[in-house]
């Protein structure tokens, strides 16, 4: 009486795009076929019971030349806390010199996702 | 007026020309790398998402820290830069390649070399280009123009956006938008598949539930001084059926139509324009009509991932540097034609017996496609692909082994998708 | 009070008013050209062919004729004195039967009449000969070398900026809303409640001349748009002709024409349709179909895929569709300039002369400044300097060299030149230095150019405009309320049950 969910999703672990065919029961214990990679299965469990994405945006700097910083998560962050991540970046207001790969945010709401830097600005 | 004399002069200072210009570098030569943009990198200084270099640094990356992983490299090769320099003017003769670039500190150089190599990128498509019918206000922009607004000055062109295409930098801009705050009401193709790579489509349009219209056209575009709306018509059977258009309101629209590499210089040297691509014809050694003049990146054809453009041009460094020690040889080369299901294969000759790479582009979509490598009527080669679609380049090496010469002249290579 | 007054206010910064004024500043006068918009030449003397006609299109009886003719002649001084790009390759009527070689015998008796120089019947070889490009069914055709081509916009700039350098004023935003006469003097109020007073007036509101004749209580006349859309072509274009190319001309229009601009590009067009809105500058898709079968029925290697861009304007066309030019009989010391439609452009300078002659006749007194100055500055630009001479010039301001757009070479110094010109807006540093008017449509050097634009303002840059009025181009900075969240929600995959 095992009621399983069968779905196809496109695994984003690389632009490879394996087209993943997940098949989940009562809500957790993924199987995945249709992946080139052990990450492929990581992704479809994931994707389908906790979806994490890479959040990128642009952060005020006080520089005249550059007067916004790229920066990134350093890795996916839980979608809804995405908001929630970019209305903070959003407020920040950064003075260089930065160093692209140094952190802005560090252990964003205990998630262990950090935010860093992607470009360098001089001073 | 200054003059300046190198053995080689590389335009444009993307990934395509810092990878070559470190090549070249690396292989003893003295290189100027030139490039009218502030900064190295190029275009990838603006794609400020993540998606680079997994091939290329086994890592992933956004555009910005892949340029500057690359950039410190240049800079440590102790290679000439030129920033804020644009290169006017570039002709050949008897052998030797002169350019005329301007900036406003040195006022105008003349370069002479013995090779070029052009790296110039690409530039985007427009509404000309496409011809969409309406009004001309304010509130149109390129996605590429958008990316570079929000991206480096943290401008916003519009609150209410349709796109017009589904190519990457359209379905990235979607999800950018978004983030920003603005609301994205539409992407418009008029392909009855997506353009951008399933990874957009999925994070840019899917997260945001922003609908695409597959088989769409947006037939015109109203507003006096900024854009109010557009109208959105279905294809059926290839025409469109304007009773069943819909119309949307929103005060900016957003081009994302296709990529077109930038030329007007190699056309001033002489050099042939493949129809094909839009980019020059290039031998074997990339290099194109113009002897000692060679091309890669985004100026000799579009590519979707930056890796393959550093591949690409890390090659076509090395091609420079045996041309610099006169180590071309004399080899017959073989041309290369785009079979069945392809719409063009670069480069556009072959060397038989030596390894070589092609790129190409599929016209149709698979799931599972195969390469037919054929030659003098016969397959020699057959590859499957996976997942084949217009939108994701192809890119795969053949072995020397696998290319024996034929007798007399190398025989025509045609490569083939079914 | 009294001092304040302008001798004459010309109402609209077209050709014709530009023409106008520029005649009138070589007189000791107070002059002031009225503007709606936010730059001179935003009406449709900037969405036009830019031929100079030859002048054998119209009947020796129209004063249409008498002043193209005139006009066309005083181009090559104009050009000496202001330096805009003018051009006299030469027109060409192309016949396909010899019903149509017909025809072009009876233009030609019509432009030996009027007094076109030089003008002549070819025969097939002939016209073959003269342009190559052109499909050999011709069975022959006209050809008139006195045609030629001009930039509309920078005509019109350099008309203004010359009458400026003589003294007069030019308000832009300026839109003629009311007039009062009192005591032979006309006060004048526009949209914004400014007030000026003069004691002559012009109309040449060119699509809006009915209704200013309106306000001032000129005569009562309707002016009917009949719209053109133009395809422009990119430089190098494989269709690109020697000379202006038109088709045997139908009673409503001249047809649709192949032409090549002075700067290398190339148009097709214009369409001829009464609409009912002057400010409608749609293209249509069906249009440009029929537009290009007509061109590449004449000129077959010419090409959709060369099209960079596509715009509109409208002809102000007028019962008996000849121009009307004359002293008013009901409103006072006000003349008429109504009806210009094609070939308006060709006869501005003709009409500016003859509206000097009305003003005289109206009783204005007309003497000669002793210090007129007929020529302008030649500017400078960066794409037709050898490098020698662009190097000397970066020595002098570095800003030349500075590329701001790449398709059109065009410097920063430009850029900053046109600003302290007074043209603000992005579509007049367009129309002014051509910066955005290649290729790439804008898409490289727009941004560049508003940054530019707020820099030497000292406007923030969220206020910059295409073209003034409500054409913002930017809406905001990050982040931005558009009013609707996009849900965070992630659309429903297809699910099955197994
Ligand atoms: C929006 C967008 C999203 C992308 N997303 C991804 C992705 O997720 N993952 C991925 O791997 N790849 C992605 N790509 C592709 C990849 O980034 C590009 O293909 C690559 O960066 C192109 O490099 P290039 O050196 O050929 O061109 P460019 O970076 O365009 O460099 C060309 C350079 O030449 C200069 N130049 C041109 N003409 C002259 C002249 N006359 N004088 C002087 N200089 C001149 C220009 O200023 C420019 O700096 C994306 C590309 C875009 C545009
Ligand atoms: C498609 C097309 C192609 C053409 N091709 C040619 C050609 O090749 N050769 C040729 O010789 N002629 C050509 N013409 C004709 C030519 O363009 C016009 O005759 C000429 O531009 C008219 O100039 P103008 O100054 O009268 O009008 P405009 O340039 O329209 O000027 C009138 C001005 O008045 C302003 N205005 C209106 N109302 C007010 C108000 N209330 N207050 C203040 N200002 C006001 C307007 O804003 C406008 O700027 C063409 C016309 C069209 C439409
Ligand atoms: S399964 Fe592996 S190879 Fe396939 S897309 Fe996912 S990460 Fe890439």
């Amino acid at each position: 009486m095992t009621a399983a969910t069968e779905q196809e999703i496109i695994c984003l672990g690389c632009p490879n795009g394996c087209h993943l065919h997940c098949t989940s029961k009562k809500g957790h214990a993924v199987d995945v076929t249709g992946n080139k990679c052990d990450r492929g299965v990581d992704y479809g469990r994931e994707e389908l019971l906790d979806p994490k994405r890479v959040v990128t945006a642009v952060v005020k700097t006080t520089s005249s030349e550059l007067p916004y910083v790229p920066v990134r998560t350093t890795a996916p962050l839980v979608k809804p806390l995405i908001p929630e991540l970019l209305h903070e970046l959003y407020q920040q207001h950064v003075t260089p010199p930065i160093r692209s790969g140094n952190p802005l945010i560090e252990n964003f709401r205990n998630t262990g996702v950090n935010v860093i830097f992607t470009r360098s600005i001089a001073e | 007026m200054r003059e300046l004399e190198y053995e080689a002069i590389v335009i444009g200072a993307g990934a395509a020309g810092m990878a070559a210009a470190l090549r070249i570098a690396e292989g003893g030569f003295r290189v100027a790398l030139v490039d009218r943009e502030d900064h190295l990198g190029g275009i990838l200084m603006q794609c400020i998402h993540n998606g680079f270099g997994l091939h290329w640094f086994k890592q992933e990356l956004t555009g910005p820290e892949f340029a500057e992983r690359l950039a410190e490299k240049v800079v440590a090769a102790g290679i000439d830069i030129f920033l804020n320099t644009t290169v006017m003017d570039f002709s050949v003769s008897n052998g030797v390649k002169t350019l005329i670039a301007c900036n406003s500190e040195q006022g105008v150089i003349q370069f002479n070399a013995r090779a070029v190599v052009l790296a110039m990128g690409c530039r985007e498509r427009n509404r000309g280009n496409i011809g969409i019918p309406g009004t001309r206000p304010a509130g149109i922009f390129t996605a590429g123009l958008a990316q570079r607004l929000i991206n480096v000055d943290g401008y916003v062109p519009g609150k209410r956006v349709v796109i017009i295409g589904s190519g990457d930098i359209g379905l990235i801009m979607a999800r950018r938008l978004s983030w920003v705050g603005a609301k994205v009401l539409a992407v418009v193709e008029i392909l009855p598949h997506p353009s951008g790579i399933t990874r957009n489509i999925v994070q840019c349009l899917h997260d945001f539930n922003i609908p695409l219209y597959l088989s769409h056209i947006v037939s015109r575009i109203e507003g006096k001084d900024r854009v109010e709306a557009v109208t959105i018509t279905p294809l059926e059977g290839g025409t469109p059926e304007h009773s069943k258009s819909f119309r949307i309101e929103c005060d900016t629209v957003l081009l994302s139509v296709g990529l077109i590499p930038e030329n007007e210089l190699s056309k001033k040297a002489g050099v042939t324009i493949g129809h094909d691509t839009g980019g020059p014809k290039v031998d074997a050694h990339l290099m194109t009509s113009a002897e000692g003049v060679f091309a890669c990146g985004n100026v000799l054809h579009v590519h979707d991932l930056v890796d393959f453009v550093a591949d690409e041009s890390t090659r076509c460094g090395g091609y420079v540097v045996d041309y610099l020690r006169d180590q071309i040889g004399e080899e017959k080369q073989g041309a290369v034609t785009a079979g069945a299901n392809v719409r063009y294969v670069v480069p556009h000759r072959y060397v038989p017996g030596r390894d070589t790479h092609f790129s190409l582009r599929s016209i149709i979509v698979k799931d599972r496609g195969t390469l037919l490598i054929k030659r003098q009527g016969a397959v020699i080669k057959k590859k499957t692909v996976q997942h084949v679609k217009p939108a994701e380049m192809i890119y795969f090496k053949m072995r020397g082994s696998d290319l024996p010469a034929t007798e007399g002249d190398p025989a025509p290579l045609e490569i083939a998708l079914e | 009070m009294k001092k304040d007054v302008f001798d004459v206010a010309i109402i609209g910064a077209g050709a014709v008013g530009a023409s106008i004024l520029r005649r009138l500043s070589a007189y000791d006068l107070k002059l002031a050209l009225l503007e709606k918009c936010t730059d001179v030449c935003f009406g449709v003397s900037k969405a036009n062919s830019g031929i100079i006609h030859a002048g054998f299109h119209h009947p020796v009886t129209s004063l249409k004729a008498r002043l193209e003719i005139r006009g066309n002649l005083m181009f090559d001084q104009l050009q000496h004195e202001l330096g805009f790009p003018f051009k006299r390759v030469g027109i060409i009527v192309a016949a396909f039967s010899y019903e149509e070689m017909k025809t072009v015998e009876q233009l030609y008796e019509q432009g030996v009449a009027n007094g076109v120089p030089l003008i002549e019947v070819c025969g097939r070889e002939r016209l073959l000969m003269l342009e190559p490009k052109l499909n050999p069914d011709t069975v022959g055709g006209l050809y008139a070398p006195t045609g030629g081509i001009i930039e509309p916009y920078r005509y019109v700039f350099a008309l203004v900026e010359s009458a400026k350098q003589n003294g007069a004023e030019v308000k832009t935003d300026f839109e003629v809303v009311s007039a009062k006469h009192n005591d032979n003097v006309y006060t004048i109020t526009s949209s914004r409640k400014e007030k000026i007073q003069a004691r002559h007036v012009i109309n040449s509101a060119g699509l809006f001349a009915d209704e200013v004749s309106a306000i001032f209580g000129g005569e009562v006349f309707t002016i009917t748009p009949r719209k053109g859309e133009e395809y422009l072509l990119e430089r190098n274009a494989a269709g690109f002709p020697n000379h202006v190319i038109f088709p045997v001309p139908s009673r409503v229009s001249k047809g649709i024409l192949v032409i090549p601009t002075v700067e290398g590009t190339m148009m097709v067009g214009p369409t001829a349709i009464e609409v009912n809105d002057k400010d409608d500058s749609e293209t249509s898709s069906d249009n440009l179909d029929k537009v290009f079968a007509q061109a590449m029925y004449m000129i077959p290697v010419i090409s959709k895929r060369e099209i960079i861009t596509s715009f509109a304007g409208s002809r102000a066309t007028m019962p008996g569709n000849d121009f009307y030019i004359g002293i008013s009989k009901s409103a006072p010391h006000f003349i008429q300039v109504a009806g210009i439609q094609s070939p308006g452009l060709t006869a501005s300078p003709a009409i500016g002369e003859y509206v000097k002659d009305l003003l005289k006749q109206d009783g204005l007194r007309l003497t000669e400044k002793t210090d007129y100055e007929p020529f302008i500055p030649h500017e400078t630009c960066v794409r037709e300097l050898s490098p020698a001479a662009l190097d000397e010039k970066v020595k002098e301001d570095p800003l030349y060299g500075h590329m701001v757009c790449r398709c059109e070479s065009v410097s920063e110094a430009e850029i900053v030149e046109a600003i302290r010109k007074g043209h603000t807006t992005l579509d007049g540093i367009k129309f002014y230095t051509r910066a955005g008017m290649g290729r790439c449509q804008g898409g490289f050097c727009s941004y560049r150019v508003m940054k530019i634009i707020a820099r030497e303002t000292g406007r923030p840059i969220e206020e910059i405009t295409k073209r003034g009025g409500g054409s913002r181009l930017l809406l905001g900075k990050i982040p931005v309320e558009s009013g609707a969240r996009p849900s965070p929600k992630p659309k429903k995959k297809s699910v099955k049950y197994a």
